[in-house]
């Protein structure tokens, strides 16, 4: 880099010239504990900007899971509740129903929404709670080490299925997301991804207006985002990426599957 | 004929060096620092051809920890 080029990126580095600023309310003197690449990073990510723009920041309460995001409290800074393995949505409903003046919204992972919190969500998707339930699937337990969860692929290999899960012995991949729009409380059921720039624009969009619906009480809105766990699967953040958009998206494809707002 | 420069700044303390941010530059800009770590031992982001970035936020979208921010100025060439 020679002389001209350094003053010239001083030149463009000023606060004037920003076109992407960190989210305000992300909490940048804390690092957050995910594995490099780890899609729970952007999910974070767009959460805090959507709930900035929508001005909503001091009356937003976080319900947080167990599973990778157990420390979601520690990074994104709106009020945060705890909940028991998959208990998310109830202690939601309950946030809800105490303040209803309140925007929440719960961020579950796949073992949390559909192995131990399967019953929790269903019933309060059923019952039309006006939360928003954020579900990201990375079709594997990621913090205990890589084992089957109830989203994983038919012949996917974990620490738990060696030889890929079979069908006989594992069932099938349980898609919760798809039973979401056949019940009556639901007035948004999407599911995106975030591997690339424009998915990650589309989630976002997705995002605001899954907490618009909340804010207007129209219902339950659930957001899937279909995610990677390099980690969990052995790969690389990129290759991990090219391995969602070729086998994932197959058995999860992505799109709204619900959107009552349209037909109002 | 109006040119589109751009910058962006990595929060080197921050980057873990997945990589992703290299992945979704269309331009080339970014790499990774091969002979520098840091505190925590990762290889971090950098730009590498900074003549070439647009500041089109590619990199700062898919980055998961939130360590890119993007400057861009128009300029009449």
């Amino acid at each position: 880099m020679n002389l001209c080029d350094t003053m010239e990126l001083e030149e463009i580095i000023r606060e004037e010239n920003k076109v992407y600023a960190v989210p305000e309310l992300l909490d940048q003197s804390v690092h957050m504990h995910y594995c490099p690449g780890c899609s729970h990073g952007v999910v974070h990510k767009l959460i805090s900007e959507v709930i900035a723009e929508l001005g909503i920041t001091d009356h937003t309460v976080g319900v947080s899971p167990v599973g990778c995001a157990v420390f979601a409290y520690n990074y994104i800074d709106v009020d945060w509740v705890e909940a028991a393995h998959g208990r998310a949505p109830a202690v939601a409903t309950a946030l809800n129903r105490l303040w209803p003046e309140n925007v929440v919204f719960t961020y579950q992972g796949d073992g949390d929404m559909s192995a131990i919190g399967t019953a929790e969500s269903i019933h309060a998707a059923n019952r039309g709670e006006n939360i928003v339930m954020v579900f990201v699937n990375n079709a594997i337990y990621g913090m205990t080490g890589g084992q089957m969860a109830p989203t994983t692929l038919i012949g996917q290999k974990t620490a738990t299925t060696p030889y890929g899960r079979r069908v006989d012995l594992n069932g099938h991949p349980l898609e919760i997301t798809n039973l979401m729009p056949l019940l009556d409380g639901t007035c948004y059921v999407t599911r995106q991804s975030v591997h690339t720039p424009a998915a990650a624009r589309k989630t976002k969009a997705c995002l605001k207006k899954a907490f618009e619906n909340a804010i207007a009480k129209r219902g339950t809105s659930v957001v899937e985002v279909v995610a990677t766990c390099n980690s969990g699967w052995k790969m690389s953040p990129e290759k991990a990426n090219e391995w969602m958009a070729e086998h994932m998206f197959k058995v999860y494809p992505l799109g709204d599957l619900k959107d009552t707002t349209k037909e109002q | 004929m109006i040119k589109v420069r751009g910058a962006v700044t990595v929060n080197t303390d921050r980057c873990k060096g997945c990589n992703l941010c290299v992945v979704a530059c269309p331009t080339g800009t970014l790499a990774l620092q091969r002979s520098e770590v840091n505190d925590r031992g990762y290889h971090f982001a950098y730009m590498a051809n900074p003549e070439n970035c647009t500041g089109c936020c590619s990199c700062a979208w898919v980055c998961p920890d939130a360590c890119i921010e993007v400057y861009r100025v128009k300029t009449e060439a």
